[in-house]
């Protein structure tokens, strides 16, 4: 069975081709969030270009009307972490989503719900920051006190991703209703495993809000335990960059490959590599504490281990996406053992920025599993070998394969033709150059010892740490990343705006399979079933931790330090 | 399920390659004696300026080579932030917090911990070279952050 047998679905000239599938009432919080989601890269990514230029002593957070460094970077983390992500994954899942169901979303009041908390969440986070009141970075950690409007727009943000997930798996049931005994369609498959593992791994955040900081800034509760806050924070803090990177996964797995030609490898390593990320995602968040002092250090080697276990899927991605690309390069001419990746359509803007996603994500994983390396840790934990490594992941992987996606999605939801073509190609792989040259000086600058989170440009101990070639890399890539996402919102501007209405509507390039979901075993479409044995492996990984960690030590008053 | 033979193989080299990372890892730990920071107790951040031994920072000798720097990590310095030690030292920094989480990163050595208010932080570095070893705060720690170093000086 091919996705493409059945009827294509098609969307053009912002009318919708196929009636009751995509209804003009779900289509409009979609591009919202996706509007939403753009804005927060832009301003974000500004803020950028002001801590690469802080490297070599070049301090102008004034021209960008901030109070302190500090305070860019937290616009830059909570609008880049979690305005952009979110707001991209929430539009792209649920079109992913009706795509592959063929069906309405089953709630439109969810999904403008989603929208409006997205809304409303980041103005009132938004406000808390410009004044000043929330310079406490994208971590917010205990017992730095920041303004409770600043907690409530964080906990709207997560609250319209939840949204987002009940829409999803409410969609799939109403499917599941009107295909008894059918498999569930791939496409839509991995956006609700997607959301169904956010939403356990956000519990964290959820709990640490709820119950600690939003009653602790109050006044309600007195005094709070960081050491506690940290561990409920990384319980969120990992899984989610599996949350950012999963919705590019669906575009590398499902749509790239029919984007080069190519098919996917098969349907049953899709699904296995989902439920794979499903159940090992969230019980891994120590990896982010190894260098906490008030962590047991058996429970540490504990998450280790499972850590270990999450790099698994992403390293059987590498295979089977890379197995689709040739399959495509192959299709189109080429010969020979690299022959094919020349043949792949790098013309293209949407491919040569996700290939180039790739690429960079392949060093950006293998920084990662130094950090995850325990006893390695200590030579890079908090130094800027950290932001050098995700960087090239969500900085790049995700974000530059979000910026592809939005080549062929904004003309698809806009109806318009894509502008300025070549700029969108000179845009890749200027962030591709960029971002390497970053991330060289950073992993560099850090392994020397060079702090992360710091205004180097400020810091007496700039010339004794060593790193001056290293920071300027960093300067000097960071700018060009900022010029990359200049020409981007160029493009993106004179395509919303000026573009050519498109003669045809456009569908969405959705790729087959060499190998069907008749071929996958049943066992691996049985959600709840696996989300089941993800909350063991959470309550294996968790409930020791409390234990030995208990009782509370709840000793800190919320204190403003800038 | 149907997986196929490239893939198989693909598979197990990918398990391979993550089992020989653990192994590594335990290596590191079991033979070269490399750890991470342990639990070393805990302390109330509101009454640290009266609690031994941060009633009193600074640097003792253990005997045998062996030194102890208690130090405490406040908005925006450490206290002291300098210490002298022979060629040869070990010395166990002792460390903690009187108001938000501090970072400290002794460059140059695998000394790296959080200090978190309510935790006492603790690593031990060996000092066989002569030279300065800058250490910084490598957790934001408000306005004034980047402010915050010290260093140790062996000869
Ligand atoms: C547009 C070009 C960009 C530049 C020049 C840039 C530059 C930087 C620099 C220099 C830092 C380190 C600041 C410090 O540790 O003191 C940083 C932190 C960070 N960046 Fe970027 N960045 C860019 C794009 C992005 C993108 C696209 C994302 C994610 C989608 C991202 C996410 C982050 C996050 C989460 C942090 C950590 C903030 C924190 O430690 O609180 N950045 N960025
Ligand atoms: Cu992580
Ligand atoms: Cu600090």
């Amino acid at each position: 069975m091919s996705a493409t047998a059945r009827p294509q679905v098609v969307s053009g000239g912002g009318a919708i081709a196929r009636e009751g599938i995509f209804l003009a009432e779900q289509l409009w919080p979609i591009k919202g969030q996706l509007a939403l989601a753009l804005v927060g890269l832009a301003v974000g990514g500004l803020m950028g270009l002001m801590q690469a230029l802080d490297r070599v002593g070049v301090v102008i957070y004034k021209a960008f009307l901030m109070q302190s460094y500090y305070q860019g970077l937290t616009i830059h983390g909570v609008l880049l972490a979690f305005l952009f992500t979110f707001g991209f994954g929430n539009a792209f899942v649920s079109l992913m989503a009706i795509r592959g169901f063929e069906r309405p979303l089953a709630s439109t009041f969810l999904v403008q719900g989603a929208f409006w908390t997205m809304l409303v969440g980041t103005l009132l986070a938004a406000y808390a920051i410009l004044r000043n009141q929330a310079t406490v970075l994208f971590t917010f950690y205990a017992p730095m006190r920041a303004s409770s409007l600043f907690y409530l727009g964080a906990a709207l943000l997560v609250i319209s991703t939840l949204l987002t997930t009940l829409n999803l798996v409410l969609t799939r049931r109403a499917w599941q209703r009107e295909h008894p005994g059918e498999r569930t369609p791939l496409l839509g498959f991995v956006g609700v495993v997607t959301y169904v593992m956010w939403a356990l791994a956000s519990l964290g955040v959820v709990v640490l809000v709820v119950f600690f900081l939003l009653p602790w800034q109050l006044g309600w509760l007195r005094t709070t335990d960081p050491q506690f806050n940290r561990i409920l924070f990384w319980f969120t803090g990992h899984a989610i960059v599996y949350f950012w990177l999963m919705p590019a996964y669906i575009s590398w797995y499902l749509l790239v490959p029919r984007q080069v030609g190519g098919r996917v490898f098969s349907d049953s390593l899709v699904r296995l590599v989902f439920i794979l990320l499903l159940i090992f995602s969230v019980p891994t968040g120590l990896h982010h504490q190894y260098v906490d002092p008030g962590i047991p250090t058996i429970m540490k080697v504990v998450h280790l281990v499972t850590t270990f276990s999450v790099v698994y899927p992403s390293l059987v991605t590498a295979f089977t996406v890379m197995a689709a690309l040739e399959d495509g390069g192959r299709a189109r001419g080429g010969r020979g053992l690299l022959g094919w990746i020349w043949k792949l359509p790098w013309g293209d803007p949407s491919v040569a920025a996700q290939l180039l996603a790739m690429l960079v994500f392949v060093l950006g994983g293998a920084t990662g599993i130094v950090n995850a390396s325990y006893n390695l840790n200590n030579v890079v934990h908090n130094t800027s070998f950290v932001p050098g490594h995700f960087h090239m992941t969500v900085g790049t992987a995700v974000a530059l394969s979000f910026i592809g996606i939005t080549y062929w999605l904004v003309p698809y939801l806009t109806g318009r033709e894509l502008m300025g073509r070549r700029l969108a190609l000179a845009q890749a792989w200027l962030w591709f150059v960029g971002v390497l040259l970053f991330a060289r000086g950073q992993i560099a600058a850090g392994l020397l010892g060079e702090p992360r989170r710091s205004s180097i440009g400020e810091a007496p101990y700039r010339e004794l740490i060593s790193a001056g070639i290293d920071n300027w890399l960093t300067a000097i890539g960071g700018t060009l990343m900022v010029v990359s996402g200049a020409l981007y919102f160029i493009v993106i501007l004179w395509t919303v705006f000026a573009g050519r209405r498109l003669a045809q509507p456009m569908e969405i390039p959705v790729a087959e399979m060499r190998f069907g979901a008749r071929e996958t075993s049943p066992l691996w479409d049985r959600l709840g079933f696996w989300f089941l044995v993800a909350v063991v492996l959470v309550v294996i990984a968790y409930v020791p931790l409390f234990v030995l960690y208990l009782p509370l030590h709840s000793v800190s008053p919320p204190i403003k330090v800038y | 399920m149907r997986i196929e033979a490239y893939e198989r193989i693909f598979m197990v080299l990918a398990a391979l390659m993550l089992a020989l990372g653990i192994v590594g890892i335990a290596i590191g730990a079991l033979v070269a004696g490399v750890h991470v920071p342990s639990p070393a107790g805990r302390v109330d951040p509101r009454t640290l300026s009266t609690t031994p031994p941060f009633d009193q920072p600074g640097l003792r000798e253990l005997g045998g080579g062996k030194y102890e720097a208690v130090i405490v990590a406040r908005a925006w310095q450490f206290q002291p932030n300098e210490i002298q030690v022979p060629v040869g030292s070990t010395v166990t920094f002792t460390m903690a917090s009187p108001d938000v989480i501090h970072g400290f990163v002794l460059t140059g050595t695998n000394a790296n911990v959080m200090v978190i208010p309510g935790q006492i932080a603790q690593v031990t570095a060996r000092f066989d070279q002569p030279g300065e070893y800058v250490w910084v705060c490598h957790e934001y720690c408000g306005f004034g952050h980047h402010l915050m170093f010290g260093k140790v000086v062996v000869r």
